[in-house]
């Protein structure tokens, strides 16, 4: 069982509670995900010229100032390091390609968790309040955020198993269910050059998508090639640099709920996680039909 | 009136206030506030007393009710009055899956939508919806009633036995052995009564009427001896 939440903000002036609300929907979750909890929070866009990249190693004095001067001097770019518990944020003066083949080369022993130039992805073991605290996700602001509360149940409680995975710039996703082919489909992204790195049918969903992002396909068209080609049970949200998206499978097995004010858009697997948003009691609530693509972008909000 | 607020009193202690409850209380009035969503909120009662859940609820609200008459003033999450004996539940917002699934009695209004399985294997409740239903409503449904005022998902009464389905708009597609039948004065007579407890106002001539072909083999003589 899987707890999933997602906040979309369309009103800036409510930016700087984004991680306050999003924190009380994690917690929300707690009983359907007390192993472990993930974030990815969309905020503190770096430069054009600049790329970040969320990395995680174990030991929580890894020398990750160390890391980033070796990056600086490997790729003659300014890095910039903020240290979070055994996570950390490294801004580099650099593209984001360069920045993560070094960081795979050089030290294989760290997790690169996010990249790119909003998303900050924190994916941690315990329960979601002590995640949330880890990494004070209360004091954050941004645009939208989304998360994941984990109960283990096919594979082991490791920080590589949680949720969000990554598989694009600034694109993430977050998955309560199970996919049934996704030992073909994953042959089937490898086939096409696309490398993994766990066993987990989540990840194969999420690189499934980016491909079919990278072949040029908008969110949505994305989102309806997945109707087709995942097989079994999901409900999906995903963030992407200027949107959120949520998916169900045909059946619905996997529950969700939506609400939606003037303000913003939310969607949990319970309403509990949604019972504390400001204006909630007045909100549009609804269960999101199956095998229809909910989309909701920044640029639409504005 | 009782008001229970649940910020103040565990799930657990409100509903067995309600189960101590005999049935000539004369507490018959009860509201419950700030309910955050919580599951399982007055969940089998057995008298007839009138609850007004006020807000948006989690699980399995007022499953398994007797004789009491249960509102929810917003949303309610899976399997809202499940197993329904008798008396009523009103939801005023929408409806999420398996609402009154496996009703025996009763009634179950909802006003907004419903989503998937509505219905499922209802046993003799009488279901209004006064939006839609979504997939697989009134699955392997085996006696009562389910009105639908909005449309009606893909296979609707999939396997029926022998319940009554209405629905005043489309029918994106019917289950096995679920056909179109014909609509009597006597169903007329019967759906301008279901809409009028309901209080749910809507014209029963526009309403199409649904029901089993009675052609699956569970029907069929030769089958008697297996079950």
């Amino acid at each position: 069982m899987c707890g999933i939440v997602g906040l979309f903000l369309k009103k800036p002036e409510l930016r700087p509670q984004l991680g306050a609300h999003l924190q009380t929907m994690l917690v929300g979750m707690t009983d359907r995900g007390p192993d472990s909890a993930g974030i990815a929070v969309y905020h503190r866009p770096v430069e054009a010229n600049q790329c970040k990249l969320t990395t995680f190693h174990a030991n929580p004095d890894y020398p990750w100032r160390k890391l980033g001067g070796q990056l600086a001097e490997a790729l003659n770019a300014e890095v910039d390091v903020e240290i979070k518990a055994n996570h950390a944020v490294i801004t580099v003066g650099a593209a984001e390609g360069s920045a993560r083949a070094w960081i795979t080369r050089s030290h294989p022993e760290v997790r690169i968790m996010g990249y790119g130039q909003l998303m900050e992805v924190y994916k941690d073991m315990g329960l979601p309040a002590d995640v949330a605290r880890r990494y004070s996700l209360e004091g954050m602001e941004g645009s939208h955020a989304i998360g994941h509360t984990r109960m283990a149940t096919e594979s082991a409680v490791t920080t590589e198993h949680s949720h969000p995975f990554t598989a694009a710039p600034d694109m993430c996703l977050v998955h309560n269910g199970s996919l049934s082919n996704h030992n073909n489909l994953r042959k089937w992204l490898r086939r096409r050059g696309l490398e993994f790195e766990t066993d987990n049918d989540s990840e194969v969903a999420a690189r499934y998508f980016a491909y079919r992002l990278g072949e040029g396909a908008t969110l949505a068209e994305a989102l309806e090639a997945g109707l087709r080609d995942l097989d079994g049970f999901y409900t999906f949200t995903m963030g992407t640099r200027d949107g959120f998206a949520v998916l169900r499978d045909g059946i619905a097995c996997k529950p969700a709920v939506l609400a939606e004010t003037d303000d913003w858009v939310a969607m949990a697997s319970e309403f509990r996680s949604l019972a504390n948003l400001p204006g909630v009691e007045k909100a549009n609530i609804w269960e999101p039909e199956p095998a229809v693509v909910y989309t909701w972008s920044l640029q639409e909000a504005a | 009136m009782n008001t229970i607020d649940l910020s103040k009193t565990p799930v657990r202690e409100l509903n067995q206030r309600l189960h101590d409850l005999t049935p000539d209380t004369n507490e018959r009035l009860w509201r419950i506030t700030n309910l955050k969503g919580e599951h399982a909120l007055a969940v089998g009662l057995t008298v007839p007393i009138e609850v007004e859940i006020d807000g948006h609820v989690g699980y399995y609200c007022a499953g398994m009710n007797k004789e009491a008459k249960v509102v929810i003033t917003g949303h309610c999450g899976v399997g809202v009055a499940e197993n329904i004996m008798s008396g009523e539940v009103r939801v005023k917002g929408n409806a999420s899956q398996a609402a009154a699934a496996s009703g025996h009695g009763g009634l179950v209004v909802i006003e907004g939508d419903a989503s998937a399985r509505c219905g499922i294997s209802m046993k003799g409740v009488d279901i209004v919806v006064g939006g839609s239903v979504g997939h697989m409503s009134a699955f392997m449904g085996q006696s009562g009633s389910l009105v639908v005022c909005g449309d009606a998902g893909q296979s609707l009464g999939d396997s029926i036995y022998e319940a009554r389905l209405y629905v005043q708009g489309s029918v994106e597609s019917l289950g096995s052995d679920c056909i179109e039948k014909e609509m009597t004065p006597h169903h007329l007579a019967k759906l301008e009564r279901l809409l009028s407890r309901a209080g749910i106002e809507a014209d029963p001539r526009r309403f199409r009427r649904y029901g089993s072909a009675r052609r699956l083999y569970s029907f069929h003589v030769d089958q008697a001896e297996q079950y």
